[in-house]
């Protein structure tokens, strides 16, 4: 019974595939493949809406205020009224702005987003688009989205756009470093690059109650918080949410953009962040196995989002915490305290993995870390802390 | 199908790379320039060297393009402006296309039915660099840190 739970999607689909028994294999491709990006979109954009009301819900929560509550039932229909509220807005487009780069920015934005939630396993034979390389295809595909923000700040013709676009690329750049180098130490340990492999490497419990999943290993914790935060980065979410500091340039590289496009804009920047704690999850997480033996009844998929959801919902938890970091501290984070901590994961694999896997690799592995962990914080200390603030860029 | 997904895909390659050596707009041929290298992975993709194909998506669009981008807006104060034609390039490029064109003529031919091979994957690639390429791989990335060092260098302003 729980099996044909859990396969329900999946027969699902073999059901709508079985009316088309007779035709060529390629109409059957095309008819699978727009089956799984129907899929995608309707769960994804639904997801998208139900975390932008929860969101505002959330933070309101945190700030001791109610939130939206007059649309609907506690305010759930809210992200119903916010799309026709900006699908009916006036679009505007600035008479300087180079048209066509303009426009294609968010289309480009957002299709890479959606590319990127393509390759990530979200229950068992649920994978929409498997592929050898999906890590890699994951990165390649999401390395186009600093173009996007270039043209879109570039398309405007606003300085603000502009400067927006630069520290998004800056930070992207910066960050994607750390972010690629901690996937290594699982690509390594597992000898793939395949998703459903990696999911499937964490299948097991040890001693029949801790399950296998690389968070559990001192290199896999380290390797998931750097990954976190890199991932936060990357989805340009407070504490690093630099590139469009409201309050110092505007909405950087969205300043020019209005209405359906501003949107979209929007909706690229949640489906980053769903795609990247997918990613995290299926690293780092156990993809979407149970986290117990006595759980595995209840249906894979249902995990995989029960998993997102907490991830979202400490994304959310963050943004309501901390407030954004200065643009130097950032980038020093990352090349100076990010990066060889991820170089330090990859040792840390390594020696797990020489050392048997067992309690011994995982007590070497931990003193591997502890002890990059403690010689970096005893460099970086400077020693200067109320030293008097110096400007080199500003006057 | 193979075939016919073949020619979308160089029709489309190749339309964008005239885009990119024809625009008047130097932003807007930088831009082309990108999208011909996706229809060049694209390529590969049909090739089944899936991993050639992503690493030039990764390489060519999320770097190259970037830095090619970056050049032209911090080192050109007339990015808007529209230029004419360029007789100078346009010879390099025929210069070019002739003498690989002249190359590939000269090259022995080769068999038209490619010799059985089993995919070119990820593993297979990652070997080959670990074990009969390991001095080449290394000397490629002392090379590229140094290059790294050399420009960090190169912009290093004295701390005031």
């Amino acid at each position: 019974m729980s099996k044909s739970i859990d396969q329900v999607f999946v027969s699902a689909k073999q059901w709508l595939l079985s009316s088309l028994a007779g035709s060529s294999t390629w109409v059957i491709q095309v008819v699978s493949s727009l089956i799984n990006i129907f899929a995608l979109l309707a769960v994804f954009l639904t997801l998208f809406a139900l975390i932008s009301v929860l969101e505002r819900k959330i933070l309101a929560r945190m700030q001791n205020r109610y939130g939206p509550n007059r649309v609907g039932p506690c305010g759930l229909f809210q992200p119903i009224a916010d799309g026709i509220k900006m699908l009916i807005k006036e679009d505007i487009v600035p008479a300087r702005a180079d048209k066509i780069v303009h426009f294609l920015a968010p289309v480009l934005i957002a299709a890479v987003a959606i590319l990127t939630l393509s390759v990530i396993p979200y229950g068992r034979n649920m994978t929409p688009f498997t592929i050898d390389g999906g890590v890699l295809f994951f990165f390649a595909v999401g390395s186009t989205t600093e173009l996007a923000v270039f043209m879109a700040g570039w398309g405007s013709n606003n300085k603000f756009s502009m400067l927006g676009a630069m520290r998004a690329i800056a930070q992207m750049i910066s960050y994607e470093l750390p972010l690629i180098i901690t996937v290594l130490p699982v690509v390594m340990v597992v000898g793939s690059l395949a998703p459903d492999q990696i999911v499937a490497a964490q299948a097991d419990y040890t001693f029949g109650l801790v399950p296998r999943w690389f968070v559990f290993t001192p290199w896999g914790a380290t390797a998931f918080i750097l990954f976190f935060v890199s991932g936060l980065v990357e989805s340009n979410r407070t504490p690093f949410d630099v590139p469009e500091g409201e309050s110092e340039i505007v909405a950087g590289h969205m300043t020019e953009y209005s209405g359906f496009k501003y949107a979209t804009f929007f909706m690229a920047e949640y489906i980053g962040m769903f795609a990247i704690s997918g990613l995290g999850i299926t690293l780092f997480l156990g993809g979407w196995h149970a986290p117990a033996r006595a759980l595995e009844f209840i249906p894979s998929y249902v995990w995989f989002f029960a998993k997102l959801s907490a991830l979202l919902f400490v994304y959310v938890w963050i943004r309501g915490t901390l407030p954004r970091t200065r643009v130097d501290q950032m980038m020093n984070f990352a090349w100076k305290f990010m990066l060889p901590m991820a170089f330090t994961c990859i040792v840390a694999a390594a020696v797990w993995h020489y050392a048997g896997r067992g309690l011994r690799g995982w007590l070497w592995s931990l003193f591997v870390i502890a002890l990059v962990y403690t010689a970096l914080s005893l460099l970086l200390d400077t020693k200067r802390r109320f030293a008097p603030r110096v400007y080199r860029f500003a006057e | 199908m193979n075939s016919a997904a073949f020619t979308v895909i160089a029709i489309f390659t190749v339309a964008a790379a005239l885009a990119a050596a024809t625009l008047r707009q130097l932003m807007h041929a930088a831009l082309s320039f990108a999208i011909a290298f996706v229809g060049v992975a694209a390529l590969f993709f049909l090739l089944g060297a899936e991993f050639v194909g992503l690493a030039l998506v990764f390489i060519y669009i999320g770097a190259v393009a970037v830095l090619i981008v970056f050049t032209i807006l911090l080192t050109r104060r007339d990015v808007g402006k529209v230029r004419g034609f360029n007789w100078g390039g346009a010879i390099v490029a025929v210069a070019v296309f002739g003498g690989l064109t002249w190359s590939i003529l000269k090259t022995q031919s080769l068999a038209i039915v490619a010799p059985h091979m089993s995919a070119l994957t990820v593993k297979r690639i990652g070997a080959a660099l670990m074990t009969t390429y390991v001095w080449p791989l290394q000397c490629v990335g002392l090379l590229l840190t140094a290059a790294l060092i050399g420009a960090l260098i190169l912009v290093l302003e004295e701390k005031p």
